[in-house]
């Protein structure tokens, strides 16, 4: 009880809820709150990449790690210890934002004495604590489809949770972003990391675009309502594309709407962008030429993660030369054995340098302090022209093409890759999204929605196991519910398929 | 009418036995015989009488007479090799052997393991049958793990529960010292008592469930001061290397495989890195000690020095011991005190261990020594100029890892306690005895890197601290009650007790700085203080009928700290029954059979303790974020409280055991041993499950979960082969078979549940074994080696197990565990006039131990890496070929049966240096680790965790030793 004594109390019990998903424990990188998998591995952004990126086109790691070649091959078993990861750790969230909410109702305020300005700042804490509780049930909805049910009604350790249908889920998402709306800060006007109206549009759009796949029922209309809330609000894009994914990337950054703050010194774990910057690259000069100190991380460099040749030919050259975001290094972009760390190119978009080109504070030469961007404008520019284009209404394709050309005029420095009208079919904007959002945790979602995930309209290399791909069973779009929660909670039936 | 008995007492060659007693049974009359052997009794009444003859060292012997006169009753005794007599000590008061009703194997100093000794447990390696004790490595003063019957819990501690003296070890460790026992000094030690069975040990409650080692130090004897001088000094060397390539077998395969640039790393040198770090160790172990009796009060004093280095270069550990007992026996023996008092300091050097696997690995064909800013060590670097760093994927020079880290180590313990046993005046079958200790330890120690080494660039050189206290209190009271009624042949032995105990640990934090002195992480708080109090109520009632059938019951209630109200307390009852066959009419007059017993036990016991079962896991709690745990909002970095998983219905764990068990002797005891058979059962263990996620704060939690089976038998034989004036030979054997089972995990039974029990090195986060149902805990887990026709594994090659298509981790299965199946002791000592030798060997048959260091430094890829340096490799990599490392398959799983030979020793008794002097003198000399046979091609097989990889070798060492007694 001393946690929640003061008001000051429960602003730090709310950075406990934001920081479960930017740390792996409150003592460091060597600990997790979630187990069962290594405590390096256990935070939320290094866990739920996985999931988002290396079963797809757009990422392939040669790590041995259990797990990690049947995630490359798309072949998961209900055992996978990083999808079990993501999952528990998910949840864990959700489990402490309703112990904040049990903590936190009027009865409990005013027995501590707290009430006025304090309790209008609760108030606001709690509707954070709801949409953080509401990312998580996403990230579940679009991962597992039907997980476990808890709520601030869910008292600890007495009765195994209810398992909830997607669909049902789906509401419950649409109903708790809507409601704690009027209680969030306006866009831009909370503290740098907290979440506000905007991160929740942004949440909303990114819902309804997927709303076919989550409920069965197409909400395209819905999703140009939300992005263009966003849209309309005070974000504007970034001059640079390669600040973005700089360390210094939270000072006087108007493009990024909600953060995951990573600190090399303060907080720190061996996931987060510390992964995607140092599984991206090697620790020394290899024949792909690369210093780790060069990233930001001198003492680092794991040599892991690679992009499958999909990703680059998506783009008119490897180097960035023409479109800044293509970004690769490498002897050889086609994988023909995923053991083989020269196989693919290397990924370089993400380094822990800020924009003038120092190196924050590192307490072992490999924490990262560059933060990561769960929303951004430049998404929603993209959801809202793709709703368009899936014949959503409210929305037209005149600002579609602005927007598009924002981001390509970003990306040239002039407007020599501009797009006309014409252009913008449905399939544009999924390499479109290839070419603005790779490696920001998109691309299975994105896949799934546009069909192209499980079957075998599109295959890449090792997809299914075989090295020039092949059909994935439809049963693949959802992951399964992980075998041990399956054993401890007999309310849990396993997804189709598995 | 009177009359009288007279007569000789013999001994088995027919000598006269001076000063034997004879006593009339069931009176008070007695005498002794005088130097030829003769005894008389007058004035006895005439009628049946039974006569009983004694002497040390002898079987009694009763005869029946027919008092008419004068009677003559002739004895001739046979010696009692099985000491079947003997007082031993047990849980809260002592018991003649041949009463025991639980199974009990005591050790005493002259069949301790010889030569360079260093932590108590290691006298008794290999000498009690079920007792299994691995070194941890060859450290010195390293511990050990000591294994009673298998261990019966999983994620509680599997550690026996050691009493010295009276003083029970709370299982805390020291930081800073090599281990907490260590801090005894072997030299003290009279006797080892081992409880196995539920019998033996629930009067210890809920310390018992994995068995009780009871050692008891030497004491003061009677009479003027014996000084003994004893000094052992030895070299160890290191037995046998980890088989790597060697400089030219690496340049061979670097040209024969590299490209060009690999083939440009190459260097011309021959280093043999094991051989750069690894010397030739001295110990020198000097004990002192002084015993006698001053005004009527025994006393020991004893003072202890060791010096002893490492074969890592720079290891070091000394280490003073002095103890001091004394046994006051005031109000004419009424009232008997002992006060223990035991301390020690140590001052360790740690050499930085990391560098065994360095050594390992670092490629041959480079110097130890280059012209560079990182101590003229050679590093692997990338960058030029002064952006040269460390390559950080590259191993450090494995000489520059020790000698640029100095890791010191200060510890001191103190144990002590103080015994009062008053036998009341009025009824002296009542004793009260209140027992009152102490134990408490303080290790500090201090990390420091200098600002030039490459093993910690990043932050140009470190300094760290750490200081850990504990101090444990305990205070026991009993009151024990013996009576026998002659005219019911009964005997009730009745003893009643309280105890009370506070465990306590204080670990201190501190700043950790950079080797230019800034502060890296600061501390949130300066100390913590971790602390557990139990308390207890025991009680114990044997009765005896007739010398032939025993009866013992014992009960334990204790409480503890550690469990919420409604939990707190468990009782462990336990039942022991006992025939002693041998008494029996028709077997009293065998030649043959000297002794036969026959046991029968059951018992429960608990477990509370361990490394995942905190003091506070039943309260929800919140912990405070550490300074490398904060988050940022705003401008603002903010520490916070995490709440914690817990578990408000956290309570015992309870084993169960039942025991069968014979005790045999022949011939006098010159072949004697026994047979124990025994089933544990374990319910409620505290094991590490997955919960229902969104139940609790966390997705595992160490709760109260599921059952284990344990199933057993031993089997130990002593043997006098030949007993003559001038020469023994005595050999000594004991087998066991022990076989662990888990078979519940689950709050709903499900027989596919599996949870991770232990992780490999190399790649991140592999998890190899298992705690899963129906196998032996900590089974390896792993995929199924397809091979070609010769006989060679091939890479990434494995059964389809599940026939799926595919080869996912639903294709792994259980192959084997680290559990030995059957473990042999056998010694011998054979002793010829002032001569003997004697040998102690050792065998585990089916303990299989997976290959870490081949599995992942024993592939092309670690050789040839890809991060711009070379490596050296297991030679391994010669039999598979293998390109990546295949960490999974059971190709590495290998067999690591073994025989060892633990001890080889020669000793020359020279006795009394002159005809008048007191003065004696034994020489010895002794070899340890002499040899090992095993099919297991690494480094050593007994490896108690089951993974093979960055061991300390465990060295053979060659002792040459003197004891001077004055």
């Amino acid at each position: 009880d001393i946690a929640y004594a003061t008001p000051a109390g429960y602003k730090q019990q709310l950075v406990r809820l934001y920081a479960n998903y930017g740390l792996t424990s409150p003592s460091g990188s060597d600990n997790s709150d979630v187990g069962g998998l290594n405590a390096g591995f256990a935070d939320f952004l290094r866990l739920f990449w996985t999931s988002q990126e290396l079963v797809t086109d757009e990422a392939v790691c040669n790590w041995g790690d259990t797990g990690i070649p049947e995630l490359d091959n798309a072949t998961w078993s209900t055992d996978n210890q990083f999808l079990r990861g993501l999952y528990s750790r998910s949840i864990s969230q959700i489990t402490l934002v309703n112990d904040y909410l049990r903590q936190s109702t009027a009865d409990k305020l005013a027995s501590r004495n707290i009430t006025g300005a304090d309790a209008t700042n609760v108030a606001r804490y709690r509707a954070e604590a709801r949409f953080l509780r509401a990312y998580q049930y996403w990230v579940l909805l679009d991962a597992f489809g039907n997980p476990p049910f808890v709520t601030e009604a869910d008292e600890i350790g007495k009765v195994n949770p209810k398992q909830i249908q997607r669909a049902a889920l789906f509401t419950y998402i649409e109903s708790e972003l809507k409601a704690i709306e009027s209680d969030l800060a306006e866009p831009r006007a909370n503290e740098y990391g907290r979440a506000d109206k905007g991160a929740d549009w942004a949440l909303l759009a990114r819902l309804y675009l997927n709303a076919q796949v989550y409920a069965g029922t197409a909400k395209y209309t819905e999703a140009i309502t939300y992005s263009s809330k966003v849209i309309a609000s005070s974000y504007t894009l970034n001059p640079s594309y390669a600040n973005l994914f700089k360390a210094d990337n939270n000072i006087g950054n108007t493009e990024n709407i909600l953060t995951i703050n990573y600190d090399g010194v303060s907080g720190t774990n061996y996931g987060g962008t510390t992964f995607l910057i140092n599984a991206a690259i090697y620790a020394s000069a290899d024949a792909a030429g690369m210093i780790a100190g060069e990233y930001g991380v001198p003492n680092g460099g794991w040599a892991g993660n690679r992009t499958r040749q999909n990703l680059p030919a998506l783009f008119p050259n490897t180097t960035g030369s023409i479109d800044k975001r293509g970004v690769f290094v490498g002897p050889k972009a086609t994988i023909d054995a995923i053991s083989d760390p020269n196989d693919g190119l290397k990924v370089t978009k993400f380094k822990n340098v800020t924009s003038g080109g120092t190196t924050p504070a590192s307490l072992n030469g490999t924490f990262s302090s560059l933060d990561f961007a769960l929303f951004r404008l430049a998404e929603q520019y993209l959801i809202y022209g793709e709703a368009v284009a899936r014949g959503g209404s409210g929305g037209n394709v005149t600002d579609a093409l602005t927007y598009v050309n924002r981001l390509r005029q970003r990306a040239y420095g002039n407007t020599s890759g501009n797009v006309t009208t014409a252009a913008l079919t449905t399939d544009f904007y999924l390499d479109e999204r290839g070419r603005e959002l790779y490696w920001e945790g998109h691309r299975r979602t994105d896949l799934i929605r546009y069909g192209k995930f499980a079957g075998a309209t599109y295959l890449w290399p090792f997809k299914g196991g075989v090295k020039a791909g092949t059909s994935l069973p439809a049963y693949r779009n959802l992951y399964p519910i992980p075998n041990a929660d399956l054993i401890a909670n007999p309310n849990l039936v396993q997804n189709t398929g598995y | 009418q009177t009359g009288s008995v007279s007569g000789k007492v013999l001994d088995e060659t027919g000598l006269p036995l001076p000063g034997a007693s004879v006593v009339v049974k069931g009176t008070t009359r007695s005498t002794s015989t005088d130097e030829n052997g003769n005894y008389k009794l007058a004035g006895l009444s005439n009628g049946s009488i039974t006569l009983s003859a004694s002497f040390v060292g002898y079987q009694t012997l009763d005869k029946a007479v027919s008092i008419s006169a004068n009677a003559t009753v002739n004895f001739q005794l046979v010696p009692d090799a099985q000491k079947l007599n003997e007082v031993v000590v047990i849980g809260y008061g002592t018991a003649e052997k041949k009463n025991l009703t639980g199974s009990i194997t005591t050790v005493n100093s002259k069949d301790f393991q010889k030569g360079a000794i260093t932590t108590p447990e290691q006298l008794i390696q290999g000498k009690v049958a079920g007792v299994n004790i691995i070194s941890n490595s060859g450290q010195p003063g390293v511990g050990s793990q000591i294994r009673i019957r298998g261990g019966a819990s999983l994620n509680a501690s599997n550690d026996p529960l050691i009493v010295i003296d009276g003083v029970p070890f709370s299982g805390n460790t020291i930081d800073n010292a090599p281990s907490p026992l260590s801090l005894i000094n072997p030299n003290d030690i009279e006797t080892f008592t081992v409880l196995k069975d539920a019998n033996a040990t629930a009067i210890y409650g809920s310390r018992a469930s994995n068995g009780v080692i009871l050692i008891t130090t030497k004491k003061g004897g009677s009479g003027a001061p014996v000084i003994n001088f004893s000094t052992n000094n030895s070299i160890a060397m290191v037995a046998r290397k980890v088989d790597v390539l060697s400089a030219d077998q690496v340049r061979a395969y670097v040209n024969a495989n590299g490209n060009a640039t690999q083939k440009a790393l190459l260097g011309t040198a021959n280093t043999d890195w094991q051989d750069a770090i690894y010397q030739n160790a001295f110990t020198s172990d000097n004990n002192l000690s002084i015993a006698g009796s001053f005004k009527g009060v025994p006393y020991r004093v004893s003072a202890g020095y060791l010096d002893q280095d490492g074969l890592l270069i720079t290891d070091k550990l000394k280490r003073g011991t002095g103890s001091i007992t004394l046994s006051p026996r005031l109000f004419k023996d009424h009232l008997k005190i002992d006060l223990n008092l035991k301390g020690s300091l140590t001052d360790s050097h740690f050499a930085n261990a990391g560098a065994i696997n360095s050594a390992i690995q670092f490629d041959p064909t480079q110097p130890i020594y280059a012209d560079n800013k990182y101590g003229n060590y050679f590093e692997w670097t990338q960058g030029t100029g002064s952006a040269m760093v460390p390559n950080p994927n590259a191993p450090r020079n494995p000489v520059a890892l020790i000698r640029l880290q100095d890791n010191n180590g200060n510890a001191a313990r103190s144990v002590g306690n103080a015994k009062f046993d008053y036998s009341f005046h009025f009824l002296p079958e009542l004793h009260a005895n209140l027992n009152l200790g102490y134990d408490v330890s303080k290790g500090y120690g201090s990390i420091a890197v200098p600002t030039y080494a490459a093993q910690s660039a990043a932050t140009n050189g470190s300094f760290s601290r750490a200081l850990k206290t504990s101090a444990d209190k305990f205070s026991e009271f009993y009151l024990n009650y013996a009576h026998t009624v002659e005219s019911i042949k009964s005997r009730f032995d009745v003893t009643a007790g309280y105890g009370y105990y506070d465990i306590a640990t204080t670990g201190y934090n501190f700043t950790n700085y950079t080797g230019l002195g800034a502060p890296i992480v600061t501390p949130v708080f300066p100390f913590s203080v971790e602390r557990n109090k139990m308390l207890s109520y025991y009680g114990r009632f044997n009765y005896t009928l007739a010398e032939k059938y025993i009866l013992s019951a014992t009960m334990r209630a204790d409480a503890s700290s550690k469990f919420a109200e409604n939990n707190r307390w468990g009782y462990f009852p336990s039942v022991g029954f006992t025939w002693r066959i041998i008494g029996e009419n028709f077997l009293k007059d065998s030649k043959v059979l000297s002794d036969l017993k026959l046991r029968l036990s059951y018992g429960e016991t608990g477990n509370k303790d361990g490394a995942d079962i905190g003091n506070y896991n039943y309260i929800a709690k919140y912990y405070a974020s550490s300074n490398t745990g904060q988050y940022q909002i705003g401008n603002t970095f903010y520490n916070y409280y995490a709440p914690a998983g817990y578990d408000p219905d956290l309570r015992w764990e309870t084993t169960t055991t039942y025991n069968a068990g014979l005790d045999y002797g022949f011939l006098g005891g010159r072949l004697y041993g026994s047979i124990d058979v025994y089933y544990k059962k374990t319910a409620d263990l505290l094991s590490k499950i997955t919960i229902p996620v969104g139940t609790n704060f966390s997705n595992e939690l160490v709760t109260n979960v599921g059952n284990m089976d344990v199933k057993g038998a031993e089997v130990s034989l002593n043997f006098t082969a030949i007993k003559t004036e001038n020469t023994t030979w005595d050999f000594g054997v004991n087998a066991s078979y022990n076989k662990r089972n888990v078979t519940n995990l689950t709050l709903n039974p499900n027989s596919g549940f599996k949870i991770d029990a232990g992780d490999i090195s190399g790649g991140t986060g592999i998890h190899l074994k298992y705690n899963a149902v129906n196998q032996i805990p900590q089974s390896y887990f792993v995929y199924k080696q397809v091979y070609d026709a010769s006989g060679k594994p091939l890479e990434g090659v494995y059964q389809d197990l599940n026939g799926d298509g595919t080869i996912t981790t639903d294709d792994q299965y259980f192959y084997k565990s680290p559990d030995p199946q059957f473990t042999f002791g056998f010694n011998t000592a054979f002793t010829y006039k002032k001569w003997s030798i004697n040998t102690v060997l050792r065998a585990s048959l089916g303990n299989y131990v997976y290959d870490n260091v081949s599995s992942n430094f024993g592939v092309n890829s670690n050789l040839l890496s890809t991060v711009g340096i070379l490596n050296n490799a297991s030679s391994d990599i010669l039999n598979t070929g293998f390109t990546n490392t295949q960490y999974l398959s059971d190709y590495y799983i290998k067999n690591a049966s073994f025989l060892k030979m633990d001890n080889l020793g020669l000793a020359y008794n020279i006795g009394k240096l002159s005809k008048d002097g007191t003065t004696t003198m034994r020489i010895s000399a002794n070899c340890q680790n002499v040899f090992v046979v095993t099919k297991y091609k690494g480094l050593d097989p007994e490896l108690a965790t089951g993974i093979d990889y960055n061991l300390y070798p465990r060295p053979r060492t060659y002792t040459l030793g003197l004891n001077v007694g004055f």
